[in-house]
């Protein structure tokens, strides 16, 4: 077991990254000029990544799998991104965010690489408003902000409940005018299919032109995966369909090292489970916590009545109903972080308190906040001293309305129930993961050269991502972070190159000519070949599925040793089947949406093994891992400090073997504790 | 509308690719969930052709949630097919009846070529943002947020034509394949913004040039687009365009900036 080197600066926390920027080698823009960039993903970290790194004079190419960089599943994040402005005077400040963000992440992320998050969150702001995004404004012309979990103070800066594509447009325009002036190459429905190293050193990769089949390569000086996460490996999440751990996994294979594979963010608001048809869920936005409340019946008969359709809710008296999170958690109430919320709507649930027909959904209501918040005050404003109820209730529609109205919209045309008039059913489902590549301070993983950004990899959110921080830490790798650290690698890279201009084999020189971009280009032919000859009985989708329900029912919401054991036979069982059965249709030289599927599938039931390995060795509960032999009187997540205050970083060693190596955290700035939202 | 489970024929264009005709192929899928969205309606087909050895049904699509843009079917001839307001993800099975006959085609433009099946070629619409589709700001030179106030009025207005979702229903609804919509969508929103004033004029030029040379057709005003829109974009913004453009045209002092804009 080795002790991973971080690379965090000296100095005191606060002024780690204001020493480190004025102190990074830098690279001189004739230099740059001959530095190639290679960026796979197009969504908040890989665009505002490859348009910075453009825009300061590297070339850079970028990768997505989508037809267009704009499509990028960063595109459907609702609710907002978090900002230490304090614009609202409420005492927010660059500490408390990073407080927020250590305990909301259950003491499990990294001091250093939180702080400097917490810094950059501001500019962050500054950067997307001046490319022209529509971020929501107050009456007088400022910005507004909203409340997300976690927080007591208001910081979520938002675009109706579409925050994520706003964000993602402005990165995307500003990655569209590097490519019109000629400084981004893209490369849209290409996939990511092999890492290139040479003598250990990150040196391109091998892509996939969906359109044609063809295997490509592809050189860098650097490769940045901005990947996203791999929450589809539960084949049901709010992911889109295409998300996939290809990337990163093959990175893994390579020897980059995975970090917190178990740190599964479920999120507590999504509309749920209808049939097996589903291919995928629909989160609600956490911004409806603002104004929803989350309830079930105190009375079990009437969670049954509910459950065979005998009484609506409006059926059940205020005083029948249990506002469980307000009476648990007084002080954040329905506005707990996310690992707190999904648990205890599952606890409620399996104690048989579930209101549709499968048991497994809670309301959240709208109707009081609808009428006493709103359409009070809009009663007021108005002059109308006596409103009656059905006054009450349209006033405050109109501000529902205008607060979540593509929200509402969105859940009537899934579900076919009007949320103005019934509460939504909701229960938690895979949205996040907070796991991911390990990397230092720079964003570097254990390869040379090869960085990972956004949830591509672990750093910031520790064992629970807090509500519109995902979109704040993939800006702030993308935009602020990398465009410093990366000066400290290629700076070596241009002295290598000076000390290497004479050999005719120079690694400048060979490029993609080099025979270890001819060995993984071969490697990754044999892969497709092989799926492509099997054909078996079973669609890919039969062991995605499969597999999905193996994670979901042993390495989901909650975990204990004897089913994660369990869970290892069976997805090892589902694996070997796969390599035997699965049907692959089409061929490799076209569009085959079938042949991509498999390549991502191949990998998640490699990584649904790893997933369950760290669960099992991590004999703790923290944020959204929760080990159910490790939990409080009050059945609140108990953490092993003394134990178990580490990352655990996996290094694949081939044939299924995993060495586990560990990054101790210490935390100096902040007093560690059980974290309470009481 | 129907409850019970449904019984469908479907006529899908299949074409194994750019160079190749294609044509519709009549295919029957059985009990059909009302809940299930319209995609998960082909995956069921696309899973019995799978089991019969034959090739799947080639769509795109990606987040399923109405936001990505990717999913374009054109479903009993429109765009999205026969609910206002949704992308193709977004409808449901509850929106047909037993026994019905669904045609699948993918969307119909000289500038979106068919890829294969319902797969096609958008990339137009990237090159012409492109050219000028963006306000032009390095990162790490802008000020703080607040420093321009911007009337709620107009960030609002901003960010409905900013809601664009990039399909292209505009395209396909339209008689002439015309891009107006889109187009006219980003060049609104960024000239309603204080920030995109600077680069008003050679934007719209440089945007109307590309689309033009895109082979996207002229517009009519016959608000086909406007009425498919999954995002409700408004035909506003394309007389906004309009006047953009001839200022732009009338007031221009330099030659047309070929290049992606102001550094």
């Amino acid at each position: 077991m080795s002790v991973l080197d971080s690379k965090i600066p000296e100095g005191p926390l606060d002024q780690k990254w204001t020493t480190y920027r004025s102190t990074v080698p830098l690279v001189n823009p004739a230099n740059k000029r001959n530095l190639e960039i290679v960026v796979v993903g197009s969504g908040l970290a890989g665009s505002s990544a490859a348009a910075t790194l453009a825009e300061m004079g590297y070339k850079v190419k970028v990768f997505c799998f989508q037809d267009s960089p704009r499509r990028a599943h960063s595109i459907a994040a609702q609710g907002g991104v978090n900002a230490a402005k304090n614009y609202q005077n409420d005492g927010d400040s660059i500490f408390r965010l990073f407080y927020d963000t250590i305990k909301g992440g259950d003491y499990r992320a990294r001091e250093a690489n939180v702080h400097r998050l917490s810094e950059v969150s501001g500019n962050i702001i500054d950067q997307c408003v001046a490319q022209g995004v529509p971020l929501a404004r107050e009456y007088g012309g400022l910005l507004s902000n909203r409340s997300f979990g976690g927080t007591q103070v208001q910081r979520t800066f938002y675009a109706a409940g579409q925050t994520g594509q706003q964000l993602l447009l402005g990165a995307y325009s500003a990655l569209q005018r590097q490519i019109g002036l000629g400084n981004v190459q893209m490369f849209a429905r290409h996939e990511m299919l092999e890492l290139v190293t040479i003598d250990g050193v990150a040196r391109g990769i091998i892509a996939r032109n969906l359109i044609t089949g063809e295997l490509e390569k592809h050189f860098g000086h650097a490769v940045l995966l901005c990947t996203g996460g791999y929450g589809n490996v539960f084949f049901l999440s709010t992911n889109a369909m295409g998300s996939n751990v290809t990337a990163a996994w093959k990175a893994n294979k390579k020897g980059a090292f995975f970090a917190n594979p178990c740190y599964t963010q479920i999120h507590p608001t999504c509309i749920p489970v209808s049939g097996d048809h589903q291919s995928k869920l629909t989160l609600m936005s956490e911004s409806l916590r603002n104004d929803g409340r989350i309830w079930v019946p105190k009375k079990k008969e009437d969670a049954e009545e509910l459950r065979s359709g005998k009484k609506k809710p409006s059926d059940i008296a205020e005083d029948d109903r249990d506002y469980y999170l307000e009476r648990r958690y007084p002080a954040f109430g329905n506005l707990v972080p996310r690992d707190v919320a999904s648990r205890a709507a599952k606890e409620r649930c399996d104690a048989g308190f579930g209101v549709n027909a499968t048991g497994q959904a809670v309301f959240l209501d709208f109707q009081f906040n609808m009428k006493e918040k709103y359409g009070r005050a809009e009663a007021t404003k108005k002059g109308i001293s006596n409103p009656t109820d059905a006054q009450l209730k349209a006033l405050g529609k109109d501000v529902v309305k205008e607060k979540y109205g593509n929200l509402f919209d969105m859940y009537k045309q899934i579900t076919g129930v009007d949320p103005y008039e019934e509460p939504m059913q909701i229960y938690p489902a895979v949205h996040y993961t907070m796991g991911g590549l390990w990397v230092d301070y720079n964003l570097m993983t254990t390869i040379p050269g090869l960085y990972a950004l956004g949830e591509a990899n672990f750093s910031d959110h520790g064992a629970n991502r807090l509500g519109a921080s995902a979109l704040m830490q993939g800006l702030a790798d993308g935009y602020f972070v990398i465009p410093y650290t990366i000066g400290a690698y290629l700076s070596t890279e241009v002295s290598r190159m000076s000390a290497e201009k004479g050999k005719s084999d120079s690694i400048d020189k060979l490029k993609t000519q080099h025979p270890a971009f001819d060995a993984a280009l071969q490697n990754t032919q044999a892969q497709i070949h092989k799926l492509l000859s099997i054909k078996g009985t079973k669609s890919v989708d039969y062991f995605h599925k499969k597999l999905g329900k193996v994670m979901w029912d042993k390495c989901g919401m909650a975990r204990n040793a004897e089913g994660l054991k369990v869970a290892i036979k069976e997805i090892q069982a589902i694996r070997d089947e796969f390599w035997k059965e699965v049907r692959v249709t089409g061929e490799a030289n076209e569009l085959n949406l079938e042949l991509e599927k498999a390549g991502r599938v191949a990998d998640f039931l490699e990584l649904g093994e790893l997933m369950c390995m760290d669960a099992l060795q991590r004999n703790e509960s923290c944020g959204g891992h929760f080990r159910e032999e490790y939990q409080t009187e009050e059945g609140e997540a108990q953490r092993d400090d003394a134990h178990f205050s580490f990352v655990a970083a996996w290094e694949n060693k081939g044939n299924g073997q995993f060495e586990l190596h560990k990054e101790n955290l210490e935390f100096k700035a902040i007093k560690v504790a059980q974290r309470s939202y009481k | 509308m129907s409850s019970g489970n449904m019984n469908l024929t479907l006529k899908i264009w299949r074409q194994k690719n750019a160079s190749t005709a294609g044509k519709l192929i009549t295919y029957q899928v059985a009990d059909i969930s009302p809940d299930m969205s319209f995609l998960e309606m082909i995956d069921v087909l696309n899973e019995q052709l799978i089991q019969k050895g034959e090739e799947p049904v080639a769509f795109d699509h990606d987040c399923r949630e109405g936001i990505c843009g990717m999913c374009s079917l054109y479903i009993n001839g429109r765009p999205h097919g026969p609910k206002y307001g949704i992308t193709t993800c977004q409808l449901h099975m509850r929106s047909f009846n037993h026994g019905d006959t669904i045609i699948i085609e993918p969307w119909r433009a000289k500038a979106f070529p068919v890829v294969k099946d319902l797969v096609v070629d958008r990339s137009a619409f990237d090159r012409i943002i492109a050219k000028g589709g963006f306000i032009s700001v390095n990162t790490g030179s802008a000020k703080d947020a607040n420093n321009i106030p911007i009337p709620k009025q107009n960030a609002d207005e901003a960010f409905e034509a900013a809601a664009c979702i990039g399909c292209g229903a505009c395209v396909a609804a339209c008689a002439n394949g015309s891009a107006m919509l889109f187009v006219s969508a980003k060049v609104s929103q960024l000239t309603l913004l204080p920030q995109g004033k600077p680069e008003r004029k050679e934007r719209v030029l440089n945007m109307v040039g590309q689309m033009d040379a895109e082979g996207f057709g002229n517009c009519s005003n016959t608000g086909a687009c406007e009425a498919e829109c999954p995002k409700g974009i408004s035909i506003e913004n394309i007389a906004r365009m309009n006047r953009e453009f001839l200022v732009a045209s009338l007031t221009k002092k330099e030659p047309k900036n070929s290049g992606g804009g102001a550094m």
